[in-house]
C-alpha cells in the first residue's frame, strides 16, 4: 500500500511534534524540520489540518453570554453583609447629608449645653460670702474685696463689697448698712446679658491697653 | 484592570457587597461560557455559574490578593462543573431517542420560536454538533480543551486552575485534540 510506504518514512514522534507545534512549543530548528516533512508527506499534512480544523470548530463556538439578569440573581443570593459596612457605604455615598446632619447635631448640642449653663446658679468665688438657696449673702461686718457676679440667683448685701456687683437673671438687695464701692448692675434679659458680656470684654481690652 | 479587581477584592473582604457586583459583571460571561461548554445545557450552566460566584464571595477571605483572581474563580467554576458532570444522571439527554417515536430525539421536540433563515439554521446546527462533540470528551480532556480554546487561557494558567503539572495539561490537550479530530474531521 502507498500509505504504508509514506508512513514508513515518517518520524516516530511526528504526531507529538505536530501537537507541540500547535502549542507553540517547538524551537526554530524543529519547526523547520516539521514543516519540511509536512510539505512532502500528505498523510501527516492531512492529520495536521484535521487537528487545526477541529480547533477552529471549537473556537467558533466561543461567543455566548450570560443571561441579562445574571448579576442581579447572584447579588440576591449572597448572604447578608455586615451592618457596619452598609452604614459606612451610606456615609460615603451621602457626604452632603452627613455634613449637614453633623452640623445640625453639633449646633443643637452647643445650644442645648449653653442653655443648660445659662440656667445654672453660679457666683464668683469669695471666702466670706454665704450661699443659701440661690441667694448670695454678704453678711454684716464682712468685707468682700473684688467684684461679685451672680448668675441665676439673688444677692443680699449687708456688709461691704469693695468692687462691682453684677446680677444676671436675679435681683440684688442692698441693706441699709450694706455698702458697694463700685457699680451695681442687674442684667435680666438675654440681650442685656450679651451686652454686658461685650462690655466686660471691651473693658478688659481697654484695661490691657491702659496697662501697656 | 488588575488594579481595579484588587481594589474591589479588598472592599469585598471588608464585607462590601456592592463591590462584588462589579466583579460579577466583569467575569460573568467567561464563567457562564465555561460552564455552558462543560455541561452543554443553559439551565445547568447558569445554575453552576451562579454557584461559583456565590462560593467565591463566601470564601473570599481564603483568597490571596497577590494572586490572580480569575485563576481562582476559574478553579471554583471548573471544579463545580466537573462535580456536576459526575453527579449527572444520564436519564434525559436531549439527543436520546424518545420511546415510541422513530428517530425523533428531544432536539426535534424543542419548539423554535421563529423560523430562521436557512444559513443561520445551518450555523446553529453546526454549533450544536460541535457542542455535542465537546460533551463527548471525558471530563479531564473537556476541561483543558474548553479552558484553552473557549476561554483562551495559557497552558500555565490552565495548570494553575486545575492544579496539575503543566506537562499533564499538555498531554491532555494533545489527547483531547486527537479525540476531537476524529469526531469532527467529517464535517
Amino acid at each position: 500500500m502507498m500509505i504504508g510506504v509514506i508512513r514508513m518514512k515518517c518520524p516516530a514522534d511526528i504526531v507529538e511534534k505536530i501537537h507541540e507545534y500547535m502549542d507553540g512549543e517547538l524551537g526554530h530548528q524543529e519547526e523547520k524540520k516539521l514543516k519540511e516533512h509536512l510539505h512532502v508527506c500528505s498523510e501527516c499534512m492531512k492529520h495536521y489540518q484535521e487537528l487545526e480544523k477541529a480547533v477552529a470548530f471549537v473556537k467558533s463556538t466561543s461567543h455566548i453570554q450570560a443571561p441579562d439578569d445574571f448579576t442581579e440573581k447572584v447579588m440576591k443570593n449572597l448572604p447578608r453583609e455586615k451592618r457596619t459596612v452598609s452604614f459606612n457605604r451610606w456615609l460615603r455615598n451621602h457626604p452632603f447629608l452627613v455634613a449637614a446632619s453633623l452640623f445640625i447635631l453639633l449646633m443643637t448640642g452647643s445650644l442645648f449645653s449653653s442653655f443648660q449653663e445659662d440656667n445654672k446658679f453660679s457666683v464668683t468665688k469669695h471666702e466670706n460670702v454665704i450661699v443659701e438657696n440661690h441667694t448670695v449673702i454678704v453678711p454684716e461686718g464682712e468685707t468682700v474685696k473684688g467684684d461679685i457676679v451672680v448668675r441665676n440667683g439673688d444677692i443680699k448685701i449687708e456688709g461691704t463689697v469693695e468692687g462691682n456687683v453684677t446680677v444676671i437673671n436675679g435681683n440684688q438687695y442692698l441693706a441699709s448698712a450694706g455698702q458697694v464701692t463700685g457699680e451695681i448692675e442687674e442684667v435680666n434679659q438675654a440681650f442685656e446679658w450679651l451686652w454686658y458680656e461685650i462690655k466686660s470684654i471691651v473693658k478688659e481690652v481697654v484695661n490691657v491697653i491702659n496697662e501697656d | 484592570m488588575d488594579i481595579l479587581v484588587k481594589k474591589r477584592i479588598k472592599q469585598i473582604k471588608k464585607g462590601d457587597q456592592d463591590a462584588f457586583a462589579d466583579i460579577v459583571n466583569l467575569y460573568k460571561d467567561k464563567i457562564y461560557q465555561l460552564c455552558y461548554r462543560m455541561l452543554g445545557n443553559a439551565h445547568e450552566a447558569e445554575d453552576i455559574a451562579q454557584e461559583a460566584f456565590i462560593r467565591a464571595y463566601v470564601n473570599i477571605h481564603s483568597f490571596d490578593v497577590n494572586k490572580k483572581f480569575s485563576t481562582w474563580l476559574y478553579r471554583i467554576a471548573t471544579n463545580l462543573s466537573i462535580d456536576r458532570i459526575r453527579k449527572k444522571k444520564p436519564d434525559y439527554y436531549l439527543d436520546a431517542n424518545i420511546s415510541g417515536t422513530d428517530g425523533l430525539d428531544m432536539y426535534s421536540q424543542l419548539a423554535s420560536d421563529n423560523p430562521k433563515p436557512e444559513e443561520e439554521l445551518e450555523a446553529l446546527e453546526l454549533q450544536d454538533t460541535i457542542q455535542k462533540e465537546i460533551l463527548k470528551l471525558p471530563e479531564k480532556y473537556r476541561s483543558v480543551i474548553v479552558l484553552k480554546y473557549i476561554e483562551e487561557l495559557s497552558l500555565q494558567e490552565i495548570s494553575e486552575i486545575l492544579e496539575i503539572p503543566i506537562g499533564t495539561v499538555k498531554t491532555r490537550i494533545h489527547r483531547g485534540r486527537e479525540a476531537l479530530r476524529k469526531q469532527l474531521r467529517h464535517l
